[in-house]
């Protein structure tokens, strides 16, 4: 068969070598009760032609952003992917290589990674940052935990603004740890006890929280500012270094890499110099080999689970290499200015099309007195989840329908315009909701 | 390289030079040989009280990390400020310009649990 | 032609390049001013300026300095570098897969759903439990969640006093990290003569334990690729206990379609997509690592599951006893999609080959090796097998390190060096299934040499690699000095 490439021939020679008579004999070393005989109950075979049709049937029963309009975001987002990153990617050398153990034959990857920690150093104005994490809501989680390390406080305090599943998982994380969560609705909620104030900006709803106020208040009561960025803002949005901030966190996914119905991700993860040697995960260093060229390797290793077990900064392990790389080529080609115009494009067309939608009766801007980045929170004269049905039935991708999330809110949606869209789509969209009130 | 006779080891791998009630603390040759290039020493601050085996800081290598025990009781005098910007020393210099830390002695008595420089030898 | 380093991207910025051609904006433009406050916006963006051909090249060439499985033998053990289908990137691609948002209407998605749900029995299955959660991203991160279930069952049975979880000292790092994060203390069981768990060690921590363990961790097959053959009696003595039993499933290349973890008595596993299932480990990430239960643990699991009804596939979020979330969505869906292509790929049918041959090449070169190299624990082994160089280290000054550099001169990658770490100067080699017995032939061959230039002329060995774009490292200013990025100063 075509993944393997024994035949029998090839088999039955390399049991004679090894000295046993047949396969079923290798397996001797089971005990009789725990081999599994028979066959599993899973599907049968496929050959690859039907394997392909059958992935391309399920894939047809997806409602897909090549298809249809994408208003949909909340922490996903359809973002342009130039097409370097996916020939990048694709490169099999990356792609099918391990974690650089040895680093004389990884040292594509290991620059590679270097060149990710250095740009979003760029990005977010932070000194060190790791090779990744899984996504974002569990970077959160781990900078909760960090941050009670550095500071021997057993409190961490996140803004109700944060997005609720990055709250759950930070929940079930520190839970197990007995770190208590505060979820406060501002920074005159911090204590004494609190190791960190966790916020998300643009936070959940897609506005900018007052990032100045916010520093000083975490930092005078001798708390650390932990931040969730969207990276995609910080093409036009100040750099978390400049107001102050020890964590930064936040989804890479927007950064050239797939939806893919929420993963894999890339959790990004930045921090102070100072707090370098309590990072999780790996970090890549630069250093020369034996002939002074310059060259990279795997560092700080002992922090690792591999070597100090359970005394280990985190137990992870894997990184997303692979999306870390396709982070590093998008910003690569977007460059300076393509970030700065992708920034300013989000900006723009949201904007456009918040006041349009505001215009309609029965819908209103949730929060109008807030500045938004790409996302805006809009109350509708319907419930959401029928209005995204019909939708659909249009073919566009509505938002998020946040009334069980806010039930504040009422009947709420959660809108996000990319430079993805278009003004068509954006109008299409306007006269669609405007049929909710007929 | 030898071992030089004036030392008393523990088990762990310290070694300690006494001196009147001052003991001066680093580890082995050996114990430096097995963990391999040194990269970091994390160590007490002056004024900290230690019991005999107390966790004294930590070692960390490029390849691994090991406790520091303290092999006598009393206080913490002073602490190699030069290992910060070289723990190198403790590879190329471990009986010497590697040294961890300085005790003042609160239990004299604990040095006869140590083991000369022939027994330490001997044993590792 | 000549491999050498490549220049930092930021090395080849030129101010004014770009790499992209994006669109004028198509509404009406408003003064940024008017919409973000002044002191919210940032004056520069230090990103570098370079232009599409640049940057192709600039990757192309660091991918040319990157060994692969693609390009060549990777018998790295415990990480299953097995071949990875290309038939499943091309599914990966599919818009209708990659292009799916997560917050879609499950009405939307019922493609993505299939999948899942139909993963959750498939793996269940395979792995003789009774559902799964596909959400942990990774095998660490299904560690996690597989104690979390553990401990989340004995606080709703009023065992909230245990806290202690026992760990074999071969086991991976990940193990009692991940135990240390969910609020347990790891105790450490020893190994005997065997390699296997002592069971007499094993009685002693549990008689001092009784009242106290959460459960146990085991590998199995355990790290030393030996077959840990007192698992039916060790699972008895864990549950008599009070405790549960968790299966490390690393090592499940050496037993899908012939041993299921659920059948020896784990109650909780954890699968590695990436090594198993051949989604493709991408440099070290992204992985999956869906965790197996049985039914006991069912009413704990993370939200959301994936349930089949009369209309399709929907997500459930109403589980009252649910640990919560641990991952932002429902895990690595895409790997998940290359792991299930490659499933049916194989099908019931054939799915067993994988592990029959997977353990007939590592015994091959285990026997074709033992001349050459002390094999650890020298009996028939399963999917991977341990050598040590502590002969070679003790006789000729040389190191497993120096024997796995050497072997980069001859085209290969090493094998895992220095664990397990109760085996002296480890060599640990993992072939897989997927590799052809000419490959194993010329690794054979390359490691006989090196053997006998260990005996001849160490000293080749001691300063490889010699062929290699860059020679040993020096790791130790790396760690003492860290430069962890560019600066513009470095220029």
């Amino acid at each position: 068969m075509s993944y393997i490439p024994n035949t029998d021939t090839d088999r039955s020679e390399m049991l004679a070598t090894i000295g046993v008579s047949s396969l079923d004999a290798l397996f001797d070393q089971i005990p009789q009760p725990q081999q599994f005989q028979g066959l599993l109950n899973i599907p049968p075979r496929l050959d690859q032609i039907s394997l392909m049709r059958h992935l391309t049937t399920l894939a047809r029963k997806n409602v897909h952003a090549d298809d249809f309009p994408c208003f949909l975001g909340a922490g996903i987002y359809d973002h342009y992917t130039p097409p370097t990153v996916a020939a990048i990617t694709g490169r099999s050398e990356f792609y099918t290589s391990y974690t650089p153990y040895q680093p004389e034959v990884s040292q594509g990857m290991l620059q590679s990674i270097f060149e990710f920690q250095t740009l979003l150093c760029q990005l977010t104005g932070m000194d060190v940052a790791n090779a990744s994490m899984y996504d974002g809501a569990t970077a959160l989680a781990e900078a909760a935990i960090m941050a009670s390390d550095l500071t021997g406080r057993s409190r961490i305090a996140m803004l109700s603004t944060v997005h609720p599943n990055y709250r759950a998982v930070t929940e079930t994380y520190l839970r197990h740890i007995n770190i208590a969560l505060d979820i406060v609705e501002s920074s005159d909620d911090l204590g004494d006890e609190t190791a960190a104030l966790l916020v998300q900006h643009p936070n959940f709803h897609g506005n900018l929280e007052d990032m100045d106020k916010l520093s000083e208040a975490a930092h005078a009561k001798g708390a650390l500012l932990v931040v969730c960025v969207d990276p995609i803002s910080l093409g036009i949005l100040t750099p978390p270094g400049d107001y102050g901030a020890d964590i930064v966190v936040g989804e890479g996914q927007a950064l050239g890499c797939p939806m893919g119905y929420g993963g894999p991700l890339l959790g990004l993860f930045a921090c102070k110099n100072e707090f370098m040697r309590r990072l999780p995960g790996r970090i890549v260093g630069q250093t020369t080999d034996a002939d002074g060229k310059r060259a990279f390797v795997m560092t700080l290793r002992t922090r690792e689970q591999d070597i100090r077990r359970e005394r280990a900064t985190s137990n992870i392990c894997t990184n997303e290499a692979l999306y870390a790389l396709a982070a590093s080529v998008y910003l690569a080609t977007m460059g300076k200015q393509g970030m700065r115009q992708v920034a300013e494009l989000c900006l723009q067309k949201s904007h456009y099309a918040a006041a349009e939608i505001g215009r309609l009766p029965g819908f209103a801007l949730a929060f109008p007195e807030k500045p938004f980045f790409k996302e805006f929170a809009v109350t509708t004269p319907t419930d959401p989840v029928q209005i995204n049905e019909r939708l659909l039935a249009r073919g566009i991708i509505g938002g998020l329908p946040l009334t069980q999330q806010r039930p504040q809110l009422g009947h709420a949606m959660l809108f996000c315009v990319t430079e993805q869209r278009t003004r068509v789509e954006i109008d299409a969209l306007v006269a669609a909701l405007s049929e909710e009130m007929r | 390289m030898p071992t030089p006779i004036d030392l008393n080891f523990s088990s762990t791998h310290e070694w300690c030079r006494i001196d009147a009630n001052i003991a001066t603390v680093g580890i082995s040759d050996h114990a430096q040989g097995e963990l391999g290039d040194v990269a970091l020493t994390l160590l007490p601050e002056v004024g900290r009280m230690l019991q005999r085996g107390d966790k004294l800081g930590e070692i960390e290598s490029i390849k691994a990390v090991s406790d520091l025990y303290a092999p006598v009781s009393g206080e913490v005098v002073a602490v190699n400020e030069a290992l910060d910007d070289a723990p190198e020393l403790v590879n190329d210099d471990p009986y010497g310009k590697g040294w961890m830390v300085k005790i003042k002695m609160t239990q004299p008595a604990d040095a006869e649990t140590l083991l000369d420089s022939a027994a330490y030898e001997a044993t590792f | 032609m000549k491999l050498t380093i490549e220049p930092l991207l930021f090395e080849l910025s030129k101010p004014g390049r770009s790499g992209v051609e994006l669109p004028a904006c198509d509404v009406p433009v408003l003064s940024i001013s008017d919409l973000l406050p002044s002191e919210g916006l940032r004056s520069t963006l230090p990103l570098p300026e370079l232009s599409e051909p640049e940057v192709i090249r600039h990757y192309t060439h660091l991918s040319q300095l990157n060994y692969s499985t693609d390009s060549g033998f990777y018998p790295l053990g415990s990480c299953t570098m097995k071949y990875n289908p290309k038939l499943n990137e091309e599914v990966a691609r599919l818009p209708g897969f990659a292009r799916v948002h997560p917050d879609l209407p499950d009405t939307a998605a019922q493609g993505t759903l299939e999948v899942l749900y139909s993963m959750q029995e498939i793996l269940a299955e395979i792995g003789g439990m009774d559902t799964v959660s596909l959400q942990p991203a990774a095998g660490a991160h299904g560690e996690l969640l597989g104690l979390m279930l553990i401990k989340a069952y004995h606080d709703d049975h009023g065992q909230g006093q245990r806290c202690l979880v026992l760990v074999p000292e071969a086991a991976h790092g990940t193990n009692p990290a991940s135990a240390a994060r969910c609020g347990y203390t790891t105790v450490t069981i020893k190994s005997d003569g065997r390699g296997r768990v002592d069971m007499a060690h094993l009685r002693t921590l549990l008689t001092e334990n009784q009242e106290n363990v959460a459960g146990l961790m085991l590998t199995n097959p355990n790290t030393l690729g030996l077959f840990e053959d007192d698992i039916a009696e060790i699972c008895a003595m864990i549950h008599t206990a009070g405790g549960l039993v968790y299966c490390d499933g690393a090592n499940m290349n050496a037993l899908v379609g012939r041993a299921r973890p659920g059948d020896m008595g784990f109650d909780v596993m954890h699968f590695n997509l990436h090594k198993t299932f051949s989604s493709p480990h991408g440099g070290g990430g992204p992985g999956s690592g869906p965790v197996g239960i049985k039914s006991i643990l069912e009413p704990y699991l993370p939200v959301p599951q994936v349930v089949k009804t009369d209309g399709g596939y929907r997500r459930d979020y109403d589980r009252p006893k649910s640990i919560g979330r641990i991952h932002g969505y429902y895990g690595s869906f895409l790997c998940i999609l290359r792991a299930y292509a490659y499933i049916l790929y194989y099908g019931r049918e054939r799915l067993a080959n994988i592990a029959e041959n997977a353990v007939l090449n590592a015994n091959y070169i285990r026997v074709q090796l033992q001349n050459s190299f002390d094999v650890a624990y020298n009996e028939l082994c399963m999917h991977e097998c341990v050598f040590t160089a502590k002969r070679q280290q003790r006789e000729r000054g040389v190191r497993a390190l120096d024997i796995a550099k050497r072997l980069m001169d001859f085209g290969f990658h090493p094998p895992t060096i220095y664990f397990p770490l109760l085996v002296p100067e480890a060599l640990m080699i993992e072939p897989t299934e997927t590799e052809s017995m000419e490959t194993l032939d010329s690794f054979i061959s390359a490691m006989r040499q090196i053997a006998s230039e260990i005996e001849t002329d160490p000293a080749i060995v001691l300063s490889a690699p010699h062929e290699t774009v860059v020679h040993k490292l020096d790791e130790a200013t790396a760690a003492r000095k860290p430069v962890l990025r560019w600066r513009e100063q470095h220029k």
